[in-house]
């Protein structure tokens, strides 16, 4: 039978666990609130590039451009954004085992797969099972600035213009409440036609200036920038809120371990004074 | 007096939503002033400020650079965050590339689904584990 140190030892260590754990579900709670924001300021960038789109869809515009472009797909980039941290129960993998469903469905119709990667988790995923990895973004931090995702976006994008890759799907979490997240893969490249504004009459167009094809070019990369910026932000605010349940859920398995130790600990005190005792009357018996 | 509905928003915010009389902007390929029922036109902002007038009140925002739509009566503008050249684009763009062969030799390796499948079922098995003790506590 286990001695009442041993007991009191490990009530102990499983008390400075569950401080830990508690501390940072609040850290969690406080810094989804932040996360939460940052998601919504985001979206009317979004909105408004996408607004300006379907202008230029609804405006006779001379120039297709080639993200709408259907081609004959041979290869394929996932654009995959995961957490910098871990300790967020399942959510990396929920979304990597997506990812690796859709990327094997694409396989069996002979088309291959690449992939760009946001967030630390998913590097040491996708390298450990022998992907090709062609772009790495890690160590956004809780607010992540555009800027930082400019060069993975830009990397995918080339391959794009060079005719390595035919198809780019971005893959997130999406924040349904704090109690659910669901994983996405959404198709990125070729995009869906955008759609045309009713409200403005037909039978005209801009007056661009410079060229057409260079304003389209630039804001369809920017289209393509914030798409992705504002996934990583709501992955930042699911991150946030796995982590905060699951360390809500640490700390009261700990809570629970906790009152079994001590039931256990008072069975051992217990039984040793009742030992003693039969011991002393013992030993006055014996005298 | 007539106004224009004017929108500026940049990736992480939104800056200014409102009414104007006039609105003045740098454009790529100059200065522009825009009126109520201007006629569509799209183009370049060049890095300056943007001024919202509205009847003698005047705001203005300094934009880095970025996109400018003008219906004839909405203007939206589409500031970036940061300033944008081809060449920081591209610097941006090979430090994403060199992050990805760090630490990583198999440039071509093939991707091993069978061991990828294998990984995510033990993860998913661990994590339905831990659920399952937590309800039978």
């Amino acid at each position: 039978m286990a001695n009442t140190k041993e007991v009191r030892k490990q009530i102990a260590s499983i008390k400075g666990t569950q401080k830990i754990t508690s501390a940072m579900e609040m850290v969690a709670a406080s810094k989804m609130k932040k996360t939460q924001d940052n998601m919504l300021k985001g979206r009317p960038y979004s909105l408004k590039i996408k607004d300006v789109i379907s202008h230029i869809a609804s405006a006779n515009s001379e120039y297709p451009h080639p993200f709408y472009e259907e081609r004959s797909a041979k290869k394929a980039c996932f654009i995959v954004v995961s957490s910098d941290k871990g300790l967020c129960g399942g959510l990396n993998i929920n979304l990597f085992k997506q990812v690796i469903a859709k990327s094997a469905e694409l396989h069996e119709q002979g088309i291959e797969s690449c992939f760009a990667l946001i967030g630390s988790k998913a590097p040491g995923f996708f390298k450990s099972v022998g992907a090709q990895v062609v772009g790495v973004a890690e160590k956004l931090g809780d607010k992540p600035n555009p800027e930082d995702l400019i060069g993975l976006t830009k990397v995918v994008l080339d391959m794009h213009k060079n005719g390595d890759i035919d198809q780019a799907y971005l893959c997130s979490n999406s924040f349904v409440n704090t109690m659910t997240q669901q994983p996405n893969v959404d198709q990125l490249i070729p995009l869906a036609p955008a759609e045309q504004d009713e409200s403005i009459p037909t039978q005209w167009d801009y007056i661009y200036e410079p060229e057409a094809k260079e304003l389209l070019d630039g804001l369809l990369t920017r289209y393509i920038e914030s798409l992705v910026y504002q996934a990583v932000v709501e992955n930042n605010a699911c991150e946030q809120a796995a982590k905060m349940i699951a360390m809500k859920s640490a700390t009261d398995n700990a809570g629970d371990l906790i009152k079994e130790l001590e039931l256990l600990y008072n069975n051992v005190r217990q039984a040793a004074i009742t030992q003693e005792l039969s011991e002393i009357v013992g030993g006055a018996a014996a005298v | 007096m007539s106004t224009i509905k004017i929108n500026i928003v940049s990736s992480n915010e939104e800056i200014y939503s409102g009414e104007a009389t006039m609105v003045y902007a740098t454009g790529s390929l100059g200065e522009l002033g825009i009126a109520p029922g201007h006629t569509p036109l799209l183009t370049g902002l060049a890095a300056g400020p943007v001024r919202v007038q509205n009847g003698s009140e005047e705001e203005a925002f300094f934009c880095s650079g970025g996109f400018l739509e003008i219906q004839p009566d909405l203007v939206t503008v589409l500031s970036d965050t940061a300033e944008r050249a081809d060449s920081l684009d591209e610097a941006e763009a090979i430090k994403a590339k060199e992050s990805a062969e760090q630490d990583l030799a198999n440039k071509d390796a093939t991707l091993d689904y069978a061991k990828a499948a294998a990984q995510l079922a033990e993860a998913v098995a661990r994590l339905k584990t831990i659920q399952k003790l937590r309800k039978n506590q």
